[in-house]
């Protein structure tokens, strides 16, 4: 096998230096009743050739392989990768390193986390960021968690509904073993949260809005964050898709005090929902309650510039049971991934490549509103939006899924309430001759 | 003087990327414009002017993180013995395959019948890791080790909940990972430490004296993070069982014992792998990762959901689980990574995959042999695929393992795991793993013979070390003292 090197010379020369006669003796001390009962039953081992064409034929199982346009978000989104970035981020050097540890050997990853963690604040109007989350769930629920802790002897929170069901769930598997209280925000006509009754709770450690939130609808967040402080709540506000901020105003300058959310969109593939980027900022003074690895700047013996992991006494190795986390990494490769990608965007290329998602899905909406489609909500969209059809919308849908085409998701998969009504998405991956397609079946 | 590969290099500067750039350059080709621009705007009050980011060209991303990307050491580097860490090679072939066009762009909310092949890798993985540890049903949801760690410690909490029984604190020996303390705490566990016995592993005494009807179980490591086998594990668990508690096992260091040991028929309930160890794929600097875990199937109902689930010959996702603790990531897990771990089970074949484990405990014990006489061993008994030393021998000339572990990096080498296990002081945690061939192996021990011989003969040049790197040793308290997490 030609990722195992010992030669059978090689190991008898060690097993002489090591005392042993054969390689089962260095298993000796294991009791019998503790081994496995003969071989395992696993398949292999496969040649290169072979296993390639094993993967060939799963992948064809996939619509994936086939499928002309998915007109689909709901946290997973399809752009443009650049090829520098893909190029770039396989060098093995980035790749086959482990955390940072030995800063004199991982310079590369810790200049590259720290202008992540720079490009994040900036992208969100915060003023500092950690080295990344496992994803956009799991960011929402430390960020709860966060905002407990600095409210301390507060156990409630507030959530929008018009946050991603999944991220919602996640937040429920982590709350609930410490039992924290979790109070779900109605939905207005508008498609945003409806903050009216934050006054009737008690006990309200921090509210959560997502924005554009699930169904595409942009928060106002501003007016959120003015309802959110006066009752003495933190503001915790996320995202799915963060190219809306190269148009919207940044969370933080709307007011937010902890800003988190997934960054897949930066330069990872949608590959089957992971793996993604649980990208996390806040405001300075909370800065010892970050959850996760966070990268500073400092200086060594000779006084040139260089960066360590620090603030590692918040952490689990050092602290243990009282750390502010469980999380003993970040996702290394997928942070330095959406590093290069706003760097090779910059400001200009985001601003643009956000304004043509706005106009193609402009256009896409307008399209399906002239042929009967209703919007389900009157707030303002970026990317996504949710029609409802007034004929049954399944056949045409199931037609175009003939052609390759993914005409949106039932929203009742995900809201029993919405019946009959449809969430799609639009990049700029998505050509106009495809948008038209769609359009021109609904109207046939 | 033995030499290592590390010689001193071309060692380019690179600026931070907003010290370089002007606004207009891109790096970006633009898409077409083919639709008209939206006559309905934003409204003024929701927009903002975008992020300040610099303007690149393509050429000034390209030699940005290549430059970067020189300043680091990876496994393709050279050897990277960190212990507890399998630090072991990453094939290439496997890279590939996880970027097959269908299978990189799949969408995860498609309707199964779309994702057939998608659902069959994840299906397969799950049945391969639970015949590799002999448990009954596996989750492939958790996106590390620590958050496996939290699915096992919600499972614990889960299933006391529907016995109602009220239970609060839990046993974790002094040998534990760091996460395993701060993962029980987070589901409303109050961690309690046993000790390790002379020997370095847990005696069935101490587990006996501590484990009562307050108690959720024990959360423990095996083979232990001193590299031993928990030899009474049928006796600790047995007890564990008999009070009614549960028994989390740590995969971490399942190197050691592929084809070797059945994690069930030792008694363990729950335990979770790191895909990123054992199985070989990528550490990326930090992540991802992923933690799958397995059960016995007394607690099954219990895993995360959705699950993936397998009728005649189709495959699908399930939902409807009543008992499940719920979901832990935003879909189904680190899927890229899984897709690498299962290409990696099927290269290699049941029999190589135990050969992996021999070849890496013969190398670890090669390397236990062959320094014991210059460094201190902690524990002198055989290990299995990783060795713990400790600085004691050098202290006498006021060196410590840290010194040793920067002069190893003059040297061309990534320093092993340093001061951990805690239950060493000065530890130094060396885990080979079976990718490195005998003469790496012999180089390695030269050099660090070397080292240990300069610790009495020429301490300043350890306490000076590195020198050969881009940068000197890096002033730590000053980046805790007064954080800068931005520029």
């Amino acid at each position: 096998m030609r990722y195992l090197p010992h030669t059978k010379e090689e190991i008898e020369e060690m097993l002489a230096v090591t005392g042993h006669g054969q390689l089962k003796e260095l298993f000796a001390h294991i009791p019998e009743n503790c081994r496995c009962q003969g071989e395992i039953d696993i398949p292999g081992p496969l040649s290169e050739w072979d296993l390639t064409d094993h993967f060939q034929s799963l992948a064809a199982n996939n619509l994936a392989s086939s499928a002309r346009a998915v007109l689909l978000g709901a946290g997973s989104y399809s752009h443009h990768i650049p090829e520098i970035v893909r190029n770039l981020m396989s060098r093995s050097e980035f790749l086959t390193a482990y955390t940072p540890y030995q800063p004199e050997m991982a310079q590369g990853t810790l200049q590259g986390i720290f202008e992540y963690q720079t490009l994040t604040t900036r992208l969100l109007g915060m003023e500092v960021a950690n080295g990344s989350m496992y994803d956009g769930a799991s960011a929402l629920a430390e960020a709860l968690l966060m905002a407990l802790r600095i409210a301390r002897k507060k156990h409630t929170v507030a959530i929008s509904s018009a946050i991603h069901p999944h991220y919602r769930k996640v937040v429920y598997t982590y709350l609930q073993a410490a039992s924290f209280k979790i109070v779900e925000l109605p939905v207005g006509r508008d498609g945003r949260t409806d903050c009216s009754g934050l006054q009737n709770i008690d006990d309200l450690a921090a509210v959560a809005l997502q924005s554009p939130n699930f169904f595409g609808v942009i928060e106002d967040l501003e007016t959120a964050a003015l309802k959110i402080h006066a009752a003495d709540a933190l503001f915790i506000t996320c995202f799915s898709e963060p190219f809306a901020y190269g148009l919207l105003r940044s969370p933080g300058a709307s007011g937010a005090d902890i800003v988190c959310g997934e960054g897949q969109s930066f330069g990872m593939s949608q590959s089957f929902g992971g793996p993604g980027l649980g990208m996390f900022a806040c405001r300075k003074k909370y800065q010892r309650n970050l959850p996760g690895r966070v990268v500073g700047e400092t200086v060594d013996l000779e006084g040139k510039r260089g960066y360590v992991l620090t603030l590692a006494t918040r952490e689990q190795h050092i602290r243990r049971e009282k750390a502010t986390s469980n999380i003993c990494s970040n996702q290394g490769i997928c942070a330095l991934t959406a590093a290069a990608y706003m760097a090779s965007l910059g400001s200009t290329g985001l601003r643009r490549v956000a304004k043509l998602n706005y106009d193609k899905a402009a256009y896409f909406k307008n399209g399906l509103i002239q042929t009967g489609a209703k919007l389900l909500f009157s707030g303002q969209t970026f990317n996504e939006f949710v029609l409802r059809f007034a004929d049954d919308f399944k056949p045409a849908r199931k037609r175009l899924l003939a052609k390759g085409i993914v005409a949106g998701i039932e929203l009742s998969d995900f809201y029993k309430e919405y019946e009959g009504a449809y969430l799609f998405c639009v990049t700029e991956t998505v050509s106009r001759t495809i948008l038209d397609e769609v359009i021109e079946e609904l109207r046939s | 003087m033995t030499h290592g590969p590390g010689i001193s290099g071309l060692i380019l500067e690179e600026p931070l990327l907003w010290e370089k750039g002007k606004k207009g350059r891109s790096a970006f080709s633009m898409p077409d414009q083919d639709v008209p621009e939206a006559t309905v705007g934003i409204d003024e009050n929701l927009l903002g002017d975008g992020p300040d980011f610099p303007d690149l060209s393509e050429v000034d991303v390209v030699r940005h993180y290549t430059r970067l990307s020189q300043w680091n050491f990876g496994i393709d580097s050279g050897m990277y013995p960190l212990g507890s860490c399998t630090m072991k090679y990453n094939p290439k072939i496997n890279e590939k395959i996880a970027a097959i066009p269908g299978i990189v762009t799949s969408h995860p909310l498609l309707a199964d019948e779309l994702s057939q092949g998608a659902l069959q890798i994840m299906f397969e993985l799950q049945t391969f890791l639970a015949r590799l540890t002999g448990m009954d049903a596996v989750s492939l949801q958790p996106a590390a080790g620590a958050q496996g760690e939290m699915a096992g410690m919600l499972i614990f909490a889960a299933w006391f909940r529907k016995k109602s029984e009220k239970r609060s604190k839990i046993l974790i020996p002094d040998t534990a990972h760091g996460t395993n303390p701060a993962s029980a705490a987070l589901c409303g566990f109050k961690p309690v430490q046993l000790k390790s016995g002379a020997d370095g592993i847990l005696d069935a005494k101490t587990v006996t004296e501590l484990m009562d009807d307050e108690t959720v179980g024990i959360m423990l490591t095996n083979p232990n993070t001193l590299g031993l086998f928990e030899e009474s594990i049928r006796e600790i668990t047995a007890i564990v069982h008999e009070k009614g508690g549960l028994v989390y096992g740590d995969g971490a260091n399942m190197n050691a014992v592929m084809g070797m040991v059945d994690f069930k028929r030792c008694g363990i309930d729950i335990m979770h792998l790191n895909l990123h160890k054992t199985f070989s794929t990528p550490h990326g600097g930090g992540g991802p990762g992923a933690g799958p875990i397995c059960v016995v199937d007394e607690l099954k109902d219990f895993l995360p959901v959705p699950r993936v689930a397998k009728a005649g010959n189709t495959y699908h996702l399930e939902y409807d689980c009543p008992d499940s603790i719920g979901r832990l990531h935003t879909f189904f897990g680190n899927f890229g990574v899984l897709v690498k771990a299962y290409s990696y089970i099927l290269s290699m074949g049941a029999k190589n995959l135990k050969k992996a484990s021999q070849l890496a405990v013969l190398n670890a014990n090669y390397v236990r042999e062959s320094l014991r006489d210059v460094l201190y061993l902690a524990y002198d008994k055989p290990c299995m695929h990783e060795c713990v030393f400790s600085d004691k021998m050098q202290q006498e000339h006021g060196i410590s393992t840290l010194d040793m572990a920067k002069r190893l990096i003059d040297h061309g080498y990534h320093p092993p795991t340093i001061y951990f296990p805690l239950v060493v002081p000065g530890a130094i945690m060396i885990e080979p793993t079976e990718t490195e061939n005998k003469d790496d192996l012999d180089q390695f021990i030269d050099v660090f013979k070397d080292v240990a011989r300069e610790a009495s003969e020429d301490g300043e040049r350890l306490r000076q070390a590195p020198t050969r790197t881009k940068l000197r040793r890096l002033d730590e308290t000053q980046a805790a003292r007064k954080p800068c997490l931005t520029g």
